[in-house]
């Protein structure tokens, strides 16, 4: 993409979306929102980024390979459902815990750990696939 | 209301239907996306229609107060339209495939896997 | 937000409030572990190199797992676990019975074995495409399919196993793969979509997804709900998943194709698969509309192994010849379904389990010989036999076995379901089991003596190794036939029990409502 405006907007609108992304999987709790479409957010955010420098910046600013980055992802929903067998309770039972950090409590639990493995999922999986259809698109 | 939602579930399978007995694998993928459609529509009718009323319980209440609409039947259909997207990417990324591999999209004419004129056994031994 | 802990609202009726003992995670760990392990071998793509240990590694303790489960399942009775401590059938069960445990640890053998093969027949750009991922998420939806409770998720692991055979399917990407892959792709969607429309309809009539809530509802329901049309849908969409005469056509388009070691997976799990749901379905279900669509199904299962027969006949590939062998093993299963009671349906699942091993172990030696004489047409090749005699030996063993001969596994469930047939006064079934095993020995047969014995055209070559690799999951799922053939009292014992507790499902309806539930 040869547009100056479009170059120079794309870096500050990635890493606005990123951001965004990642508050929408953190109100998905209680809220609308959540990992799946959090991580829909974050791969439009790479694919702007791609559309704009090319597909190998991307590569390179995510540093990690996007399929390992799923698989990731994928763990970590796995562990989440596993903690419990600590806690005695079944499969996926959500647990929490209220640490304090700075005197603010901060909620935290296999929930969002959940959560953030489908974020991670989503952003790898289908930016694993956005990104080699853009590198085809650039042929 | 059901019957409606019936005559239209109907109409999408005979859709899809009528686009899978087609020779040509991009009309079977079409009908294929019709077909998971259909099945979705079926699903939601399945788990009765409600109008208007989300089954949110209300502040302060531990049970819903009347009737609401079922959510379970949208939770399946959520499952099954993630499901069927991503077999609908699958394939239409396979019918390309096929297309310019074996340069034809007519089933009639895949026969690389089972050739038409295959060699006789040995008949003696 | 947290879960409330001082509320007035009586939590007990919809949570689990007891503590889940490390036992019961059993009935979970089969799945949890394929998804954890394929997910660390996703982790690691760039050593390929630690793939295959890991996987290896993954696979032995499936194994392990399964073992323990069956051990547990057969001391303690069914077992179930709730996802997040709802109370079923609100929360999504996974229960285990003899039934789901024995199939879950005949099918980790069989990819404990295959994960063998692949050392040997998987190269690197096939790690590198992602072989072993695919292959441990396969076997987390083969297991999710043999343990779960519910009907929904059921189709849930369905589609996982479909999604990574396809991935499976086209390693390699060669236009003979990708025909095949159309093939398999194309029908199978339908499959699951006709499963996915039957439950639709089974959430239409029951409310309720979970089996033994719909086992208990079933028996209200009957007369004043179309269960006829459920079960029928049902047996057409498994029917298809299991490769069953008319609808079998893309099992022999697509079986030969792919490599060597996902065939002989394929073989062993994905029809059984679909054969274990109708299981499920028709007998624990629907007992009573089994038994109207008793006839249909039989005609069914006695079609589908003369087809099978007819084409391993007709074929001269070797892999082809096995695609269609498999083909006709379902259609004893089919009959032994259709004959019910404790013979047929034992007969059935022991077939099952026997097919498993066998057809796996067919496959292996399809790719060895393929290895051993540069193709797998029987008209080119010969002299198997004087290249590698202990293969020669281990192969025939499979295609006795696999024609129902004793001392092997494929006699008893044979005999069980010859003599269920006759039992019922269905002769003509039970003629068409014998004659099918008899055109089956006359199909491997021909294999072996044109493959195995004819002598070269060539100059004799001297006896060629193998690598242990190769050989060693081969000669392991041959000498388990031969075992089974030959010891068979406690695989039996356990298969009756299975068979019995599938019948009056009592105990599985204990286990996942152990107060009564909510009626």
């Amino acid at each position: 993409m040869k547009s100056v405006i479009f170059r120079t907007v794309a870096p500050f609108l990635t890493s606005l979306m990123m951001l965004f992304s990642i508050f929408v999987l953190l109100r998905g709790h209680n809220e609308p929102g959540g990992g799946f479409i959090g991580g829909l957010i974050a791969v439009s955010a790479l694919a702007i980024y791609g559309i704009a420098h090319g597909v190998e910046t991307v590569r390179r600013a995510i540093y990690f390979h996007p399929m390992a980055i799923a698989g990731a992802g994928l763990f970590a929903a796995t562990v989440a459902g596993l903690i419990s067998i600590i806690a005695r309770v079944p499969f996926m039972t959500g647990l929490w815990i209220y640490p304090s950090l700075f005197g603010v409590e901060i909620p935290l639990s296999t929930v969002m750990l959940f959560d953030t493995g489908v974020y991670l999922v989503v952003v790898g999986a289908i930016s694993s696939v956005a990104l080699s259809l853009e590198e085809r698109g650039g042929e | 209301m059901e019957a409606w939602f019936a005559l239209l579930v109907g109409i999408f399978f005979t859709v899809a239907v009528y686009l899978m007995l087609s020779k040509f694998i991009i009309r079977v993928l079409l009908g294929v996306a019709v077909l998971g459609n259909a099945v979705n529509l079926l699903i939601f009718t399945g788990g009765r229609l409600t109008r208007d009323v989300p089954p949110v319980i209300t502040a302060g209440a531990d049970a819903l107060g009347g009737p609401a609409a079922n959510a379970l039947p949208q939770a399946l259909i959520l499952t099954a339209i993630v499901i069927s997207f991503s077999f609908f990417a699958f394939l239409l990324v396979l019918a390309w495939r096929a297309y310019e591999d074996l340069s034809t999209d007519n089933t009639d004419e895949m026969r690389v896997a089972e050739p038409v004129k295959e060699p006789m056994p040995p008949l003696g031994y | 937000m947290a879960v409330p802990t001082s509320s007035s609202v009586d939590l007990s009726a919809a949570l689990v409030l007891g503590p889940a003992t490390v036992a019961d995670w059993l009935v979970i760990l089969p799945v949890a572990w394929c998804f954890a392990v394929g997910a660390l071998l996703v982790m690691l793509r760039r050593a390929l190199n630690l793939h295959p240990i890991i996987a290896i590694a993954g696979l032995a303790g499936l194994v392990l797992i399964d073992g323990l489960l069956l051990g547990h399942v057969a001391t303690a009775g069914p077992v179930t676990m709730v996802m997040g401590r709802w109370l079923p059938p609100f929360g999504i069960a996974f229960t285990v019975d003899l039934t789901g445990a024995l199939f879950a640890l005949v099918a980790a053998i069989v990819a404990l074995a295959g994960g063998i093969f692949s050392l040997a027949d998987i190269n690197d750009s096939g790690r590198r495409y992602g072989f072993y991922p695919f292959l441990m998420l396969l076997m987390a939806g083969v297991s999710g399919a043999f343990l779960t409770g519910d009907v929904f998720n059921l189709y849930v692991w369905f589609e996982v196993l479909l999604i990574s055979s396809f991935g499976l399917l086209v390693l390699g990407s060669e236009p003979e793969q990708i025909d095949g892959t159309v093939k398999y792709g194309f029908l199978n969607l339908v499959a699951t979509t006709l499963f996915l429309v039957a439950t639709g309809y089974l959430y239409a009539v029951f409310g309720t997804l979970n089996m033994a809530d719909i086992a208990r509802k079933a028996q209200g329901l009957r007369g004043s709900a179309p269960l006829m049309t459920l079960t029928a849908l049902y047996v057409l969409a498994f029917g298809m998943k299991a490769a069953a005469f008319p609808v079998n056509f893309w099992l022999p388009a697509s079986y030969h194709t792919p490599r060597v070691v996902v065939s002989a997976l394929f073989a062993g799990l994905l029809t059984k698969v679909g054969i274990y749901a109708l299981i499920r379905v028709m007998v624990m279900l629907f007992p009573v509309e089994r038994e109207e669509l008793s006839f249909v199904m039989a005609l069914a299962g006695a079609l589908t192994m003369i087809v099978g027969v007819i084409g391993a006949l007709a074929q001269t590939d070797f892999r082809r010849i096995l695609g269609y062998l498999v083909v006709s093993g379902i259609g004893s299963m089919l009959a032994g379904i259709a004959i019910g009671g404790p013979g047929g349906i034992g007969g059935a699942i022991f077939y099952a389990l026997h097919s498993m091993l066998v057809m796996t172990g067919l496959y292996f030696a399809a790719g060895i010989a393929a290895r051993l004489g540069g193709g797998s047409s029987i008209a080119t090749l010969s002299g198997l036999y004087r290249k590698n005699v202990g293969f020669a030996a281990l192969t025939l063993m499979l295609c006795f076995a696999v024609s129902g001969l004793p001392p092997f596994s494929g006699f008893w469930p044979k005999v069980m379901l010859v003599k269920a047939a006759l039992d019922i006064g269905a002769w003509w079934l039970a003629a068409v089991l014998l004659l099918a095993g008899f055109c089956t020995l006359i199909a491997t047969g021909r294999l072996f003596l044109l493959a195995y014995w004819r002598d070269e055209a060539g100059p004799v070559v001297d006896a060629v190794r193998l690598p242990s690799t190769l050989l060693a999951p081969l000669a392991a799922l041959s000498l388990l036939t031969l075992g089974i053939g030959l010891y068979p009292e406690p695989l039996l014992a356990t298969i009756q029990s299975a068979a019995a507790g599938l019948a009056e499902p009592s105990a599985y309806l204990n286990s996942v409502f152990p107060a009564g539930g909510l009626q």
